[in-house]
Protein backbone atom coordinates (compact mmCIF):
# COMPACT_ATOMS: atom_id res chain seq x y z
CA UNK A 1 0.00 0.00 0.00
CA UNK A 2 2.53 2.75 1.07
CA UNK A 3 6.35 2.02 0.53
CA UNK A 4 8.96 4.43 1.81
CA UNK A 5 12.28 4.59 0.08
CA UNK A 6 15.36 5.50 1.96
CA UNK A 7 13.36 8.72 3.39
CA UNK A 8 15.52 11.37 4.15
CA UNK A 9 14.18 14.87 6.76
CA UNK A 10 16.84 17.17 7.30
CA UNK A 11 15.85 20.78 9.53
CA UNK A 12 19.66 22.17 8.98
CA UNK A 13 22.31 19.59 10.64
CA UNK A 14 19.67 17.99 12.37
CA UNK A 15 18.16 14.64 10.79
CA UNK A 16 15.02 14.07 11.96
CA UNK A 17 13.96 11.30 9.59
CA UNK A 18 17.49 9.79 8.69
CA UNK A 19 17.21 6.81 5.58
CA UNK A 20 13.93 6.00 6.64
CA UNK A 21 12.58 2.51 4.51
CA UNK A 22 9.11 1.01 5.74
CA UNK A 23 6.54 -1.16 4.03
CA UNK A 24 2.75 -0.91 4.99
CA UNK A 25 0.60 -3.59 3.61
CA UNK A 26 -2.99 -2.87 3.09
CA UNK A 27 -5.53 -3.81 5.04
CA UNK A 28 -3.29 -3.36 7.66
CA UNK A 29 -3.37 -1.87 11.16
CA UNK A 30 0.29 -1.06 11.64
CA UNK A 31 1.59 0.67 14.90
CA UNK A 32 4.43 3.09 14.81
CA UNK A 33 6.55 3.06 17.83
CA UNK A 34 9.47 4.82 19.29
CA UNK A 35 10.95 7.41 21.20
CA UNK A 36 10.08 10.92 21.29
CA UNK A 37 12.13 12.37 18.74
CA UNK A 38 12.82 9.22 16.89
CA UNK A 39 11.16 10.78 13.74
CA UNK A 40 7.91 9.18 13.83
CA UNK A 41 5.79 12.05 13.20
CA UNK A 42 7.95 13.55 10.74
CA UNK A 43 7.58 10.50 8.25
CA UNK A 44 4.39 11.71 9.04
CA UNK A 45 4.39 14.63 7.38
CA UNK A 46 6.53 13.80 4.81
CA UNK A 47 4.02 11.39 3.52
CA UNK A 48 0.84 13.28 4.09
CA UNK A 49 2.83 16.11 1.32
CA UNK A 50 3.11 18.40 4.37
CA UNK A 51 6.56 18.46 5.09
CA UNK A 52 9.16 17.99 1.36
CA UNK A 53 11.56 14.89 2.01
CA UNK A 54 15.24 15.90 1.65
CA UNK A 55 16.02 12.43 -0.33
CA UNK A 56 14.08 9.44 -0.76
CA UNK A 57 10.70 8.59 -2.08
CA UNK A 58 7.42 7.58 -1.45
CA UNK A 59 5.05 5.23 -3.12
CA UNK A 60 1.44 4.17 -2.74
CA UNK A 61 0.08 1.45 -4.83
CA UNK A 62 2.76 1.74 -7.04
CA UNK A 63 2.52 5.41 -7.97
CA UNK A 64 5.67 8.00 -6.78
CA UNK A 65 3.71 10.32 -4.48
CA UNK A 66 6.61 11.89 -3.21
CA UNK A 67 6.12 15.70 -2.61
CA UNK A 68 2.36 16.02 -3.65
CA UNK A 69 0.47 18.53 -2.07
CA UNK A 70 -1.50 17.54 1.17
CA UNK A 71 -4.63 18.10 -0.76
CA UNK A 72 -3.75 16.68 -3.62
CA UNK A 73 -3.16 13.22 -1.37
CA UNK A 74 -6.34 13.74 0.39
CA UNK A 75 -7.94 13.34 -3.14
CA UNK A 76 -6.18 9.84 -3.60
CA UNK A 77 -7.47 8.56 -0.22
CA UNK A 78 -4.65 9.09 2.47
CA UNK A 79 -5.49 10.99 5.48
CA UNK A 80 -3.97 12.10 8.52
CA UNK A 81 -4.71 13.23 11.89
CA UNK A 82 -2.62 15.65 14.52
CA UNK A 83 -0.97 14.96 17.36
CA UNK A 84 -2.08 17.97 18.91
CA UNK A 85 -6.10 17.83 17.70
CA UNK A 86 -7.03 20.39 15.17
CA UNK A 87 -10.20 21.78 14.42
CA UNK A 88 -12.31 24.21 12.41
CA UNK A 89 -12.98 26.42 16.03
CA UNK A 90 -15.28 28.83 14.59
CA UNK A 91 -17.80 26.39 13.07
CA UNK A 92 -19.66 23.52 14.93
CA UNK A 93 -18.71 19.75 15.27
CA UNK A 94 -20.99 18.91 12.94
CA UNK A 95 -20.10 21.78 10.15
CA UNK A 96 -16.36 20.20 10.55
CA UNK A 97 -17.69 16.76 9.97
CA UNK A 98 -19.42 18.41 6.76
CA UNK A 99 -16.55 20.62 5.82
CA UNK A 100 -15.05 16.91 4.70
CA UNK A 101 -16.39 15.02 1.61
CA UNK A 102 -14.38 15.99 -1.06
CA UNK A 103 -16.21 17.21 -4.72
CA UNK A 104 -19.25 18.60 -2.96
CA UNK A 105 -21.74 20.03 -5.75
CA UNK A 106 -21.81 23.81 -3.66
CA UNK A 107 -18.18 24.04 -4.08
CA UNK A 108 -18.63 25.62 -7.42
CA UNK A 109 -19.42 29.39 -7.34
CA UNK A 110 -21.66 28.34 -10.41
CA UNK A 111 -23.46 25.75 -8.88
CA UNK A 112 -24.13 27.38 -5.96
CA UNK A 113 -26.32 30.38 -7.45
CA UNK A 114 -27.75 27.69 -9.89
CA UNK A 115 -27.86 24.26 -8.91
CA UNK A 116 -29.61 25.39 -5.61
CA UNK A 117 -31.65 21.82 -5.46
CA UNK A 118 -28.58 19.73 -6.28
CA UNK A 119 -26.70 21.42 -3.45
CA UNK A 120 -29.46 21.13 -1.04
CA UNK A 121 -29.92 17.72 -1.67
CA UNK A 122 -26.39 17.18 -1.87
CA UNK A 123 -26.17 18.72 1.60
CA UNK A 124 -28.88 16.42 3.17
CA UNK A 125 -26.90 13.52 2.25
CA UNK A 126 -23.91 14.68 4.19
CA UNK A 127 -25.70 16.02 7.21
CA UNK A 128 -27.19 12.36 7.36
CA UNK A 129 -23.83 10.64 7.03
CA UNK A 130 -22.18 13.33 9.35
CA UNK A 131 -25.11 12.38 12.06
CA UNK A 132 -24.37 8.65 11.67
CA UNK A 133 -20.37 9.54 12.52
CA UNK A 134 -21.40 11.68 15.68
CA UNK A 135 -23.08 8.69 16.58
CA UNK A 136 -20.87 5.91 16.12
CA UNK A 137 -18.48 7.91 18.54
CA UNK A 138 -20.94 8.49 20.79
CA UNK A 139 -20.34 12.87 20.36
CA UNK A 140 -23.97 13.07 19.34
CA UNK A 141 -24.65 15.81 22.11
CA UNK A 142 -22.34 18.09 21.02
CA UNK A 143 -22.99 18.29 17.52
CA UNK A 144 -24.08 22.18 17.77
CA UNK A 145 -20.94 23.03 19.94
CA UNK A 146 -18.22 25.12 18.54
CA UNK A 147 -15.37 22.58 17.86
CA UNK A 148 -13.14 25.39 19.64
CA UNK A 149 -14.62 24.57 22.92
CA UNK A 150 -15.31 20.78 23.42
CA UNK A 151 -12.66 18.95 25.49
CA UNK A 152 -9.28 17.41 23.96
CA UNK A 153 -10.52 14.21 24.52
CA UNK A 154 -13.93 14.91 22.25
CA UNK A 155 -11.06 16.46 19.78
CA UNK A 156 -9.57 13.47 19.56
CA UNK A 157 -12.76 11.49 18.48
CA UNK A 158 -13.86 14.56 16.00
CA UNK A 159 -10.06 13.67 14.31
CA UNK A 160 -11.03 10.22 13.79
CA UNK A 161 -14.97 11.21 12.60
CA UNK A 162 -13.35 13.39 9.95
CA UNK A 163 -11.35 10.52 8.34
CA UNK A 164 -14.88 8.51 8.28
CA UNK A 165 -16.48 11.49 6.44
CA UNK A 166 -14.67 10.35 2.68
CA UNK A 167 -13.53 7.31 1.46
CA UNK A 168 -9.80 6.69 2.70
CA UNK A 169 -7.55 4.24 1.83
CA UNK A 170 -5.05 4.97 4.70
CA UNK A 171 -4.99 6.48 7.59
CA UNK A 172 -2.18 8.08 9.75
CA UNK A 173 -2.95 8.62 13.44
CA UNK A 174 -0.59 10.06 15.00
CA UNK A 175 -1.02 9.75 19.45
CA UNK A 176 -4.89 9.23 18.64
CA UNK A 177 -4.91 8.09 22.51
CA UNK A 178 -2.96 10.71 24.05
CA UNK A 179 -4.49 12.81 26.67
CA UNK A 180 -7.31 10.61 26.71
CA UNK A 181 -9.23 8.75 29.45
CA UNK A 182 -9.52 4.50 29.27
CA UNK A 183 -13.08 4.49 28.12
CA UNK A 184 -12.43 7.11 25.07
CA UNK A 185 -9.17 5.12 24.38
CA UNK A 186 -11.50 1.82 24.00
CA UNK A 187 -14.22 3.81 22.14
CA UNK A 188 -11.55 4.92 19.49
CA UNK A 189 -9.96 1.60 19.61
CA UNK A 190 -13.32 0.02 18.59
CA UNK A 191 -13.90 2.22 15.91
CA UNK A 192 -10.12 1.84 14.54
CA UNK A 193 -10.83 -1.99 14.49
CA UNK A 194 -14.77 -1.61 12.88
CA UNK A 195 -13.36 1.01 10.48
CA UNK A 196 -10.80 -1.55 9.18
CA UNK A 197 -12.86 -4.88 8.69
CA UNK A 198 -15.80 -2.89 7.25
CA UNK A 199 -14.47 -0.28 5.23
CA UNK A 200 -11.09 -1.60 4.21
CA UNK A 201 -9.32 1.32 5.84
CA UNK A 202 -5.53 0.80 6.01
CA UNK A 203 -4.49 2.21 9.40
CA UNK A 204 -1.35 3.33 10.57
CA UNK A 205 -0.95 4.88 14.58
CA UNK A 206 1.89 6.39 16.46
CA UNK A 207 0.85 5.71 19.92
CA UNK A 208 2.70 4.98 23.56
CA UNK A 209 0.34 3.30 24.70
CA UNK A 210 1.52 -0.76 24.60
CA UNK A 211 -1.94 -2.32 25.72
CA UNK A 212 -3.58 0.10 22.87
CA UNK A 213 -0.80 -1.29 20.23
CA UNK A 214 -0.85 -4.87 21.38
CA UNK A 215 -4.46 -4.77 21.27
CA UNK A 216 -4.97 -3.71 17.54
CA UNK A 217 -1.63 -3.34 15.89
CA UNK A 218 -0.49 -6.34 13.88
CA UNK A 219 2.49 -5.25 12.77
CA UNK A 220 4.47 -3.02 15.06
CA UNK A 221 7.50 -0.88 13.07
CA UNK A 222 9.36 0.73 15.72
CA UNK A 223 11.38 4.06 15.08
CA UNK A 224 14.57 5.28 16.43
CA UNK A 225 17.07 8.36 15.42
CA UNK A 226 15.29 8.39 12.66
CA UNK A 227 15.80 5.23 11.32
CA UNK A 228 13.88 2.15 11.25
CA UNK A 229 15.17 -0.20 13.99
CA UNK A 230 12.59 -3.18 13.66
CA UNK A 231 9.35 -4.69 12.46
CA UNK A 232 7.26 -7.38 13.37
CA UNK A 233 4.60 -8.61 15.71
CA UNK A 234 3.99 -6.63 18.84
CA UNK A 235 6.15 -9.79 20.81
CA UNK A 236 8.81 -10.05 18.19
CA UNK A 237 9.53 -6.48 18.57
CA UNK A 238 9.38 -6.29 22.47
CA UNK A 239 12.06 -9.24 22.16
CA UNK A 240 14.09 -7.20 20.10
CA UNK A 241 16.95 -6.40 21.64
CA UNK A 242 17.94 -2.92 19.95
CA UNK A 243 14.44 -1.92 20.68
CA UNK A 244 14.37 -2.83 24.32
CA UNK A 245 17.78 -0.80 24.57
CA UNK A 246 15.93 2.21 22.40
CA UNK A 247 13.18 2.56 23.32
CA UNK A 248 11.53 -0.14 26.09
CA UNK A 249 14.08 0.46 28.62
CA UNK A 250 15.83 -2.29 30.53
CA UNK A 251 12.64 -2.51 32.90
CA UNK A 252 10.57 -4.18 30.62
CA UNK A 253 13.47 -6.12 29.48
CA UNK A 254 13.82 -8.05 32.68
CA UNK A 255 10.19 -7.75 33.27
CA UNK A 256 9.82 -9.66 29.94
CA UNK A 257 12.92 -12.15 30.91
CA UNK A 258 11.65 -13.23 34.62
CA UNK A 259 8.00 -14.07 33.01
CA UNK A 260 9.21 -16.00 30.23
CA UNK A 261 9.15 -13.49 27.42
CA UNK A 262 5.30 -12.76 27.67
CA UNK A 263 4.30 -9.09 28.99
CA UNK B 1 -40.40 71.06 18.48
CA UNK B 2 -37.05 71.90 19.24
CA UNK B 3 -36.25 68.52 20.37
CA UNK B 4 -37.35 67.27 16.98
CA UNK B 5 -35.59 69.99 15.42
CA UNK B 6 -32.57 69.06 17.19
CA UNK B 7 -32.47 65.45 16.22
CA UNK B 8 -33.25 66.16 12.51
CA UNK B 9 -30.36 68.65 12.58
CA UNK B 10 -28.26 66.02 13.93
CA UNK B 11 -29.30 62.76 11.40
CA UNK B 12 -28.49 65.31 8.40
CA UNK B 13 -25.10 66.69 9.55
CA UNK B 14 -23.92 63.66 11.62
CA UNK B 15 -25.47 60.40 11.65
CA UNK B 16 -26.69 60.39 7.41
CA UNK B 17 -22.75 61.31 6.62
CA UNK B 18 -21.43 58.95 9.03
CA UNK B 19 -23.67 55.66 7.85
CA UNK B 20 -22.60 56.62 4.48
CA UNK B 21 -19.55 56.47 5.18
CA UNK B 22 -19.11 53.96 7.29
CA UNK B 23 -20.81 51.84 4.38
CA UNK B 24 -17.68 52.62 2.72
CA UNK B 25 -15.20 51.88 5.14
CA UNK B 26 -16.66 48.77 5.75
CA UNK B 27 -16.65 47.31 2.32
CA UNK B 28 -12.68 48.58 2.74
CA UNK B 29 -12.39 46.81 5.65
CA UNK B 30 -13.96 43.69 4.74
CA UNK B 31 -11.48 43.38 2.22
CA UNK B 32 -8.38 43.78 4.31
CA UNK B 33 -10.02 41.35 7.07
CA UNK B 34 -10.25 38.76 4.44
CA UNK B 35 -6.85 38.95 3.10
CA UNK B 36 -5.45 38.98 6.82
CA UNK B 37 -7.90 35.85 8.04
CA UNK B 38 -6.58 33.74 4.89
CA UNK B 39 -3.85 34.69 3.22
CA UNK B 40 -2.43 36.02 6.61
CA UNK B 41 -1.24 39.62 5.97
CA UNK B 42 -2.00 43.20 6.34
CA UNK B 43 -2.76 44.75 2.80
CA UNK B 44 -1.13 47.61 2.66
CA UNK B 45 -2.11 48.43 -0.80
CA UNK B 46 -5.68 48.28 0.00
CA UNK B 47 -5.71 51.79 -0.41
CA UNK B 48 -4.41 52.27 -3.88
CA UNK B 49 -5.92 49.15 -5.06
CA UNK B 50 -9.15 51.08 -4.53
CA UNK B 51 -7.89 54.12 -6.28
CA UNK B 52 -7.10 51.75 -9.02
CA UNK B 53 -10.48 50.32 -9.18
CA UNK B 54 -11.88 53.62 -9.20
CA UNK B 55 -9.97 54.82 -11.92
CA UNK B 56 -10.77 52.14 -13.28
CA UNK B 57 -14.41 52.63 -13.19
CA UNK B 58 -14.21 55.99 -13.96
CA UNK B 59 -12.47 55.54 -17.05
CA UNK B 60 -15.54 52.97 -18.15
CA UNK B 61 -17.90 55.78 -17.08
CA UNK B 62 -16.10 58.37 -19.13
CA UNK B 63 -16.59 56.05 -22.35
CA UNK B 64 -19.92 55.22 -21.69
CA UNK B 65 -21.02 58.88 -21.43
CA UNK B 66 -19.04 59.20 -24.42
CA UNK B 67 -21.02 56.37 -26.36
CA UNK B 68 -24.67 59.04 -24.86
CA UNK B 69 -25.08 55.81 -22.47
CA UNK B 70 -26.95 56.69 -19.37
CA UNK B 71 -29.25 55.37 -16.84
CA UNK B 72 -31.00 58.57 -15.43
CA UNK B 73 -31.75 59.42 -12.93
CA UNK B 74 -28.91 56.89 -11.57
CA UNK B 75 -24.81 57.22 -12.12
CA UNK B 76 -23.36 55.59 -14.93
CA UNK B 77 -20.88 54.76 -12.81
CA UNK B 78 -23.20 51.97 -11.67
CA UNK B 79 -22.94 50.49 -14.87
CA UNK B 80 -19.64 50.84 -15.30
CA UNK B 81 -19.03 49.03 -12.57
CA UNK B 82 -19.01 45.35 -13.04
CA UNK B 83 -16.27 46.72 -15.97
CA UNK B 84 -14.16 47.81 -13.31
CA UNK B 85 -14.58 44.75 -11.32
CA UNK B 86 -12.98 42.72 -13.95
CA UNK B 87 -10.51 45.01 -14.05
CA UNK B 88 -9.96 45.03 -10.46
CA UNK B 89 -9.95 41.14 -10.51
CA UNK B 90 -7.27 41.12 -13.82
CA UNK B 91 -4.87 43.37 -11.56
CA UNK B 92 -4.79 41.28 -8.26
CA UNK B 93 -5.13 37.63 -9.62
CA UNK B 94 -1.71 39.58 -11.80
CA UNK B 95 0.04 40.55 -8.61
CA UNK B 96 -0.93 37.41 -6.62
CA UNK B 97 0.52 35.55 -9.06
CA UNK B 98 3.45 37.99 -9.81
CA UNK B 99 4.27 39.07 -5.93
CA UNK B 100 2.55 37.07 -3.42
CA UNK B 101 2.23 33.67 -4.69
CA UNK B 102 5.87 33.36 -4.57
CA UNK B 103 5.91 34.09 -0.85
CA UNK B 104 3.24 31.80 -0.11
CA UNK B 105 5.50 28.80 -1.60
CA UNK B 106 8.38 29.68 0.33
CA UNK B 107 6.20 30.05 3.44
CA UNK B 108 7.81 33.85 4.02
CA UNK B 109 7.26 35.61 7.39
CA UNK B 110 4.02 37.91 7.32
CA UNK B 111 6.05 40.87 7.48
CA UNK B 112 7.84 39.96 4.47
CA UNK B 113 4.55 39.63 2.63
CA UNK B 114 3.60 43.07 4.06
CA UNK B 115 6.57 44.90 2.91
CA UNK B 116 5.81 43.31 -0.36
CA UNK B 117 2.17 44.54 -0.66
CA UNK B 118 4.12 47.78 0.64
CA UNK B 119 5.76 48.13 -2.62
CA UNK B 120 3.01 46.88 -4.67
CA UNK B 121 1.33 50.06 -3.14
CA UNK B 122 3.96 52.55 -4.51
CA UNK B 123 3.94 50.54 -7.85
CA UNK B 124 -0.10 51.30 -8.09
CA UNK B 125 0.55 54.41 -6.36
CA UNK B 126 2.33 55.79 -9.24
CA UNK B 127 0.37 54.03 -11.88
CA UNK B 128 -2.62 55.27 -11.10
CA UNK B 129 -1.09 58.86 -11.43
CA UNK B 130 0.28 58.05 -14.41
CA UNK B 131 -2.29 57.17 -15.96
CA UNK B 132 -5.40 59.45 -14.57
CA UNK B 133 -2.79 61.88 -13.11
CA UNK B 134 -3.09 62.91 -8.96
CA UNK B 135 -6.17 65.81 -9.41
CA UNK B 136 -9.49 65.46 -8.08
CA UNK B 137 -12.19 63.31 -10.54
CA UNK B 138 -15.62 64.53 -11.04
CA UNK B 139 -17.42 61.42 -12.63
CA UNK B 140 -20.71 61.79 -10.95
CA UNK B 141 -24.63 61.84 -12.60
CA UNK B 142 -27.67 61.63 -13.17
CA UNK B 143 -29.86 63.47 -10.27
CA UNK B 144 -28.16 64.95 -7.46
CA UNK B 145 -30.72 64.68 -4.47
CA UNK B 146 -33.67 62.48 -3.61
CA UNK B 147 -34.96 65.61 -1.58
CA UNK B 148 -33.20 68.37 -0.54
CA UNK B 149 -33.21 70.50 3.05
CA UNK B 150 -35.85 73.02 1.69
CA UNK B 151 -38.08 70.35 0.32
CA UNK B 152 -37.79 68.64 3.33
CA UNK B 153 -38.30 72.24 5.01
CA UNK B 154 -41.46 72.86 3.32
CA UNK B 155 -42.72 69.22 3.37
CA UNK B 156 -42.48 69.12 6.98
CA UNK B 157 -42.62 72.98 8.30
CA UNK B 158 -39.60 72.25 10.53
CA UNK B 159 -36.73 74.59 11.22
CA UNK B 160 -33.95 72.16 10.45
CA UNK B 161 -34.04 69.51 7.24
CA UNK B 162 -32.69 66.56 5.54
CA UNK B 163 -31.37 66.45 2.41
CA UNK B 164 -30.70 63.08 1.21
CA UNK B 165 -28.17 62.79 -1.31
CA UNK B 166 -29.07 60.17 -4.21
CA UNK B 167 -25.16 59.10 -3.54
CA UNK B 168 -25.86 58.04 -0.03
CA UNK B 169 -29.34 56.02 -1.08
CA UNK B 170 -26.82 54.01 -3.42
CA UNK B 171 -24.63 54.31 -1.12
CA UNK B 172 -26.64 52.50 1.34
CA UNK B 173 -28.37 49.59 -0.93
CA UNK B 174 -25.34 48.92 -2.60
CA UNK B 175 -23.83 48.41 0.56
CA UNK B 176 -26.77 46.29 2.50
CA UNK B 177 -26.74 44.08 -0.82
CA UNK B 178 -23.29 43.53 -1.26
CA UNK B 179 -22.60 42.74 2.80
CA UNK B 180 -25.85 40.52 2.82
CA UNK B 181 -24.55 38.54 -0.45
CA UNK B 182 -21.27 38.12 1.23
CA UNK B 183 -22.49 36.43 4.76
CA UNK B 184 -24.55 34.15 2.80
CA UNK B 185 -21.56 33.15 0.63
CA UNK B 186 -19.24 32.96 3.82
CA UNK B 187 -21.82 31.29 5.83
CA UNK B 188 -23.73 29.05 3.59
CA UNK B 189 -22.25 27.84 0.67
CA UNK B 190 -19.51 25.06 0.01
CA UNK B 191 -16.53 27.76 -1.23
CA UNK B 192 -17.08 29.87 1.48
CA UNK B 193 -17.11 27.35 4.08
CA UNK B 194 -14.10 26.43 2.52
CA UNK B 195 -12.64 29.68 3.20
CA UNK B 196 -13.55 29.93 7.08
CA UNK B 197 -12.02 26.94 7.17
CA UNK B 198 -8.58 28.08 5.97
CA UNK B 199 -8.67 30.61 7.90
CA UNK B 200 -9.44 28.74 11.21
CA UNK B 201 -6.98 25.95 10.45
CA UNK B 202 -4.82 26.36 7.63
CA UNK B 203 -3.20 22.95 8.16
CA UNK B 204 -6.25 21.07 8.53
CA UNK B 205 -7.76 23.14 6.13
CA UNK B 206 -4.86 21.03 3.51
CA UNK B 207 -5.31 17.52 5.15
CA UNK B 208 -9.18 18.09 4.23
CA UNK B 209 -8.27 18.59 0.30
CA UNK B 210 -9.23 22.08 0.49
CA UNK B 211 -6.85 23.49 -2.63
CA UNK B 212 -5.43 26.74 -1.02
CA UNK B 213 -4.88 27.83 -4.76
CA UNK B 214 -8.70 28.14 -5.53
CA UNK B 215 -9.43 29.41 -1.86
CA UNK B 216 -6.81 32.32 -2.64
CA UNK B 217 -8.23 32.88 -6.04
CA UNK B 218 -11.83 33.28 -5.12
CA UNK B 219 -10.52 35.58 -1.88
CA UNK B 220 -8.95 37.69 -4.34
CA UNK B 221 -12.13 37.75 -6.42
CA UNK B 222 -14.63 38.63 -3.94
CA UNK B 223 -11.66 41.59 -2.54
CA UNK B 224 -11.52 42.97 -6.20
CA UNK B 225 -15.81 43.36 -5.64
CA UNK B 226 -15.50 44.91 -2.61
CA UNK B 227 -12.94 47.33 -3.21
CA UNK B 228 -13.97 48.54 -6.29
CA UNK B 229 -17.42 49.17 -4.80
CA UNK B 230 -16.24 50.66 -1.89
CA UNK B 231 -13.77 53.24 -4.21
CA UNK B 232 -16.61 53.71 -6.38
CA UNK B 233 -19.11 54.92 -3.77
CA UNK B 234 -16.81 57.10 -1.81
CA UNK B 235 -15.61 58.45 -5.56
CA UNK B 236 -19.67 59.57 -5.88
CA UNK B 237 -20.49 60.08 -2.52
CA UNK B 238 -17.20 62.72 -2.63
CA UNK B 239 -14.74 63.11 -5.53
CA UNK B 240 -12.20 60.84 -6.61
CA UNK B 241 -7.92 62.18 -6.01
CA UNK B 242 -5.77 59.05 -5.59
CA UNK B 243 -3.97 60.68 -2.75
CA UNK B 244 -7.63 60.70 -0.80
CA UNK B 245 -7.69 56.93 -1.23
CA UNK B 246 -4.39 56.05 -0.27
CA UNK B 247 -4.98 57.91 3.12
CA UNK B 248 -8.42 56.13 3.40
CA UNK B 249 -6.64 53.01 4.41
CA UNK B 250 -5.86 54.30 7.93
CA UNK B 251 -9.57 54.57 8.91
CA UNK B 252 -10.31 51.32 7.46
CA UNK B 253 -7.41 49.34 9.01
CA UNK B 254 -8.67 51.02 12.25
CA UNK B 255 -11.82 49.43 11.54
CA UNK B 256 -10.82 45.92 10.80
CA UNK B 257 -8.87 45.93 13.54
CA UNK B 258 -10.99 47.25 15.54
CA UNK B 259 -13.69 44.84 14.75
CA UNK B 260 -11.22 41.80 15.39
CA UNK B 261 -8.98 41.50 11.86
CA UNK B 262 -9.72 38.10 10.30
CA UNK B 263 -13.82 38.59 11.44
CA UNK B 264 -16.21 40.16 8.84
CA UNK B 265 -18.61 40.73 11.27
CA UNK B 266 -16.29 42.69 13.10
CA UNK B 267 -14.60 44.85 9.95
CA UNK B 268 -18.02 45.93 9.47
CA UNK B 269 -19.52 47.09 13.26
CA UNK B 270 -15.69 48.54 13.61
CA UNK B 271 -16.08 50.85 10.50
CA UNK B 272 -19.38 52.64 11.49
CA UNK B 273 -18.08 52.84 14.88
CA UNK B 274 -14.92 54.45 13.33
CA UNK B 275 -16.72 56.92 10.68
CA UNK B 276 -19.46 57.98 13.70
CA UNK B 277 -16.35 59.15 15.77
CA UNK B 278 -14.79 60.65 13.27
CA UNK B 279 -18.31 62.93 11.85
CA UNK B 280 -19.51 63.21 15.31
CA UNK B 281 -16.19 64.47 16.88
CA UNK B 282 -15.29 66.96 14.09
CA UNK B 283 -19.01 68.32 14.20
CA UNK B 284 -19.76 71.75 15.69
CA UNK B 285 -22.59 71.05 18.18
CA UNK B 286 -23.81 74.19 19.04
CA UNK B 287 -26.65 74.69 16.79
CA UNK B 288 -27.62 71.07 18.19
CA UNK B 289 -27.39 72.48 21.81
CA UNK B 290 -29.17 75.88 21.07
CA UNK B 291 -32.10 73.55 20.50
CA UNK B 292 -31.86 71.22 23.56
CA UNK B 293 -30.73 73.64 26.57
CA UNK B 294 -32.32 76.81 27.98
CA UNK B 295 -30.81 80.23 26.97
CA UNK B 296 -28.74 80.93 29.78
CA UNK B 297 -26.82 77.98 29.52
CA UNK B 298 -26.49 77.90 25.35
CA UNK B 299 -22.21 77.50 24.53
CA UNK B 300 -20.59 80.35 23.08
CA UNK B 301 -18.56 78.73 20.99
CA UNK B 302 -18.75 76.01 18.58
CA UNK B 303 -19.01 72.98 20.58
CA UNK B 304 -16.84 71.39 18.31
CA UNK B 305 -14.30 68.74 19.89
CA UNK B 306 -11.39 68.60 16.87
CA UNK B 307 -11.18 70.73 13.79
CA UNK B 308 -11.67 68.50 11.10
CA UNK B 309 -8.28 69.03 9.89
CA UNK B 310 -7.56 66.30 12.65
CA UNK B 311 -10.39 63.93 11.83
CA UNK B 312 -7.63 61.29 11.20
CA UNK B 313 -6.54 61.41 14.22
CA UNK B 314 -9.72 59.75 15.86
CA UNK B 315 -8.84 56.40 13.83
CA UNK B 316 -5.26 56.43 15.24
CA UNK B 317 -6.35 57.01 18.92
CA UNK B 318 -9.22 54.32 18.57
CA UNK B 319 -6.45 52.15 16.84
CA UNK B 320 -4.49 53.13 20.12
CA UNK B 321 -7.20 52.40 22.77
CA UNK B 322 -8.29 48.84 21.33
CA UNK B 323 -4.64 47.56 20.72
CA UNK B 324 -3.64 48.77 24.40
CA UNK B 325 -7.20 47.54 26.14
CA UNK B 326 -8.31 44.49 23.77
CA UNK B 327 -5.64 43.70 21.32
CA UNK B 328 -8.21 40.57 19.45
CA UNK B 329 -10.56 43.32 18.31
CA UNK B 330 -14.22 43.81 19.76
CA UNK B 331 -15.64 40.72 18.19
CA UNK B 332 -12.62 38.84 18.98
CA UNK B 333 -10.39 38.16 15.69
CA UNK B 334 -6.99 36.92 15.73
CA UNK B 335 -4.91 38.88 17.85
CA UNK B 336 -2.00 40.92 16.01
Amino acid sequence: MIRVENLHKHFGGFHAVDGASLNISEGSITGLIGPNGAGKTTLFNVIAGVLKPTSGHVFMAGEDITGLEPHELFHKGLLRTFQIAHEFHSMTVRENLMMVPPRQAGEGLMSAWFQRARVRHEDEEIRRRANEVLEFLTIDHIADEKAGQISGGQKKLLELGRTMMTDARIVFLDEVGAGVNRTLLNTIADAIVRLNKERGYTFVVIEHDMDFIGRICDPVICMAEGKVLAQGSLDEIKANEQVIEAYLGTGLKNKVTAEGGHV
Amino acid sequence: MDALNAIVLLSNFVLLPAVSYGSQLALGALGITLIYGILRFSHFAHGDVMAFATMAVILVTWWLQGMGVSIDPLPTALLALPFGIAITALLLLGTDRAVYRFYRKVRAAPIVVVMASLGVMFVLNGLVRLIIGPDDQHFADGARFLFTVREFREFTGLDEGIGLRVSQLITIVVTLVVVAALFWFLNRTRSGKSMRAFSDNEDLALLSGINPERVVTVTWLIVAVLVTVAGTLYGLDKSFKPFTYFQLLLPMFASAILGGLGNPLGAVAGAYVIALSEVGVTYAFRKFLQYLLPENLEPSGLAQLLSTDYKFAVSFVLLVLVLLFRPTGLFRGQSI
